[in-house]
């Protein structure tokens, strides 16, 4: 990849105050949801965000996008810091940034005909658009996302869970962006159907050569989509690195962790593969443990774990991570 | 295995009637389940598997009828009146659900639910029934047992509720434990653990577990036995080695190929089924999988294919004998 970087995020917070002790006597907890990410973003590039429920991984998504206040840090795009984008400009970039959701019914409308929900970033963004000529791009890009275009005049409910996600990503499309966020697109879709649908994505890229930010917590998908991989725990990067080396040497114990717990389809391999299990569940994000957050469920962890917040540093070409530990980790191997 | 089954569920039909017509979620079915073993049992949603056994158990929703047998002990559940089976509901046959948050009681605590099983099913005293669901969280390796008893669902965490079900689910040392997508709902290493504690209480406590999930990964390191559902069908079965190593139905095949794995080399595009999982109001008259299939011929179109022995044990539902392995 050697596009223009499009997308830069340097240290991005977002908390939330969330009330804590009762109604009378209580007192606003900041929730930090995400706590300090920084990542460039290539123009043609996809970056795979993973991590376990509650990680932050929607609501970095979200910050970027601008659909939710960063309390800190910077967003810039094409080397413009959008802090201080006003109105106008925030509705322009919209026609750049796209996100496509989870749950393909729930993000439709469903008073909405497949085309209209298709047509409405035209209708926003092109309102002297023809009616034919909205139609005609409407029905070319149906036909591109693998949905008969006779079915514009079709309501939501007419449609298969892999049917809507392929209208929530054709509106998604429609207006060529240059950055589509892709928030968990295939988790709630049938296997057969998921990959149907990671192939679309993967093609729509190559054509329009736009850059895919997918957010997942199934880290063999995010694999299979993805150019560079981020691992996020209680709102922190733990490691983020080409896909390949991140797949092949993960340096982090959460990442090794995480990817030793992905049940594989071999009888074989499965019934062998018993240990390295985290004992636990995450933490709250409302009291983060000191020092490193994944101290407390890390094999790993020693004194100053507790004590020194580990940075994020450059471990090879490529290849960041969070540990104080990574050196000693993969010497053991 | 050779020993006589603990459960067999035979030529078991269930409908459901809807506004216009009705549903057929399964038909002709038929499944064993030995004492001790783990059966898997596979299929993408409406396939028909969660409603297997449900209808299995009486637990139909009020539009939903079953037909055919289902022999447990001496006892035919679909023939059973309410009275007999909640002595084998909860007690001879355990269940455990996808959301651990919506199968427990918000307002009671752990240790009351808990106990009230014992209290239940086994007439015991209060306090006698405190100590076992105690000495039971511990059992299943949930943390601090004695002040998780104190505590309401809302205070756990989803591994933790889901341990809490499982451990309720073993109150009563069940025969056969049917757990449906009992991960789906987890993080991934959420789910290792919760996967290492049933193949835990397989080996030690010796129950028969019914495994029903979409995801071939997690019945893979547990189940003996693997039946693939599609349209209310088990369209193969046959012992776990046989289903992932060689495949006989394009379906099983489909649905191996296009899961995509970490071990092995990301490809540049996944493998895919083309189309869609069938409509139940409108099956087609031969078989469901034909519309979809890379090996169709005409003879698919004119009537379902039968479940039948292709060697070892192993069963399909697919006319052809021509498919070679890996092709």
């Amino acid at each position: 990849m050697s596009g223009a970087t499009l997308l830069q995020v340097r240290d991005l917070k977002v908390h939330f105050p969330v009330r804590t002790g009762g109604v009378l006597f209580g007192r606003y907890t900041p929730l930090r949801a995400v706590d300090g990410v920084s990542l460039d973003l290539k123009a043609g590039e996809t970056l795979g965000i993973v991590g376990e429920s509650g990680c932050g991984k929607s609501t970095l998504g979200r910050a970027i996008l601008q659909l939710a206040a960063a309390t800190d840090g910077a967003v810039s795009w094409l080397g413009r810091p959008l802090k201080d984008a006003s109105g106008g400009d925030l509705h322009a970039l919209r026609r750049e940034m796209q996100v496509v959701f989870q749950d393909p019914l729930a993000s439709l409308d469903p008073r909405m005909t497949a085309g209209d929900i298709i047509a409405e970033p035209l209708c926003n963004f092109h309102p002297a658009l023809s009616q034919n000529e909205r139609t005609r791009r409407v029905q070319d890009m149906m036909a591109k996302v693998g949905l008969l275009p006779s079915m514009i005049n079709r309501y939501p409910h007419e449609f298969s869970g892999g049917q809507c996600q392929r209208i929530g990503i054709a509106r998604a499309m429609i207006l060529k962006p240059k950055l589509v966020v892709c928030d968990e697109p295939v988790s709630a879709l049938d296997v057969s159907i998921r990959a149907q649908v990671v192939n679309l994505l993967m093609e729509l890229q190559r054509e329009f050569g736009l850059s895919l930010i997918f957010i997942s917590h199934d880290l063999a998908v995010v694999r299979h989509i993805s150019h560079r991989v981020m691992v996020l725990y209680l709102g922190r990067v733990m490691e983020t690195a080409a896909r390949d080396a991140l797949y092949a040497r993960p340096l982090h114990p959460y990442t090794q962790a995480l990817l030793a717990a992905v049940p594989i389809p071999d009888p074989v391999q499965q019934r062998a593969k018993r240990a390295v299990i985290l004992a636990g569940d995450p933490p709250s994000p409302l009291s983060p443990p000191s020092g490193c957050v994944f101290r407390t469920r890390c094999p790993h962890a020693t004194d100053v774990c507790a004590e020194k917040v580990p940075q994020l540093e450059s471990a090879h070409t490529d290849h960041e991570v969070a540990c104080h530990h990574w050196r000693r980790i993969s010497a053991l191997d | 295995m050779n020993t006589a089954p603990l459960l067999a569920i035979e030529n078991l039909n269930v409908r459901f009637a809807t506004g216009d017509g009705h549903v057929r979620a399964v038909s002709d079915l038929s499944l064993s389940i030995a004492p001790g073993e783990c059966l898997g049992v596979v299929g993408e949603s409406g396939s028909g598997k969660s409603q297997t056994f449900m209808a299995a158990l009486g637990l139909l929703a009020e539009n939903g009828a079953a037909r055919g047998r289902a022999p447990f002990h001496g006892d035919d559940l679909l023939t059973l009146d309410e009275a007999r089976f909640s002595t084998i509901r909860g007690n001879k046959i355990a269940m455990v659900f996808q959301d651990p948050m919506t199968s427990l009681t918000p307002h009671m605590t752990i240790g009351q639910q808990l106990s009230e099983v014992l209290v239940h099913h086994r007439r015991v005293s209060n306090a006698r029934a405190w100590g076992d669901a105690v000495a039971m969280l511990k059992r299943v390796q949930v943390p601090d047992a004695e002040r998780r008893m104190t505590m309401y669902p809302h205070e756990l965490s989803g591994g933790l509720r889901q341990r809490v079900m499982i451990a309720m689910a073993l109150l009563c040392a069940p025969e056969l434990l049917i757990a449906d997508e009992p991960t789906t709902a987890l993080d991934v290493t959420v789910q290792a653990q919760i996967l290492d504690l049933l193949r835990e209480i397989k080996e030690t406590l010796h129950t028969a577990i019914v495994l029903i999930t979409h995801d071939l990964g997690v019945i893979a390191g547990l189940a003996d036995r693997v039946a693939v559902m599609y349209a209310g069908r088990v369209v193969e079965s046959g012992t776990a080695d046989q289903i992932f190593s060689a495949p006989g139905h394009p379906y099983t095949r489909g649905l191996l190929a296009c899961t995509p794995r970490l071990d092995e080399p990301a490809t540049a595009a996944l493998s895919t089924i083309p189309g869609q999982p069938p409509n139940l109001e409108r099956l087609p008259l031969g078989c469901a999988f034909a519309p979809r299939c890379p090996y169709v011929l005409d003879a698919c179109h004119a009537g379902v294919p039968p479940l039948r022995p292709i060697g070892g044990g192993q069963m399909k539902a697919c006319i052809r004998d021509d498919l070679t392995v890996g092709a």
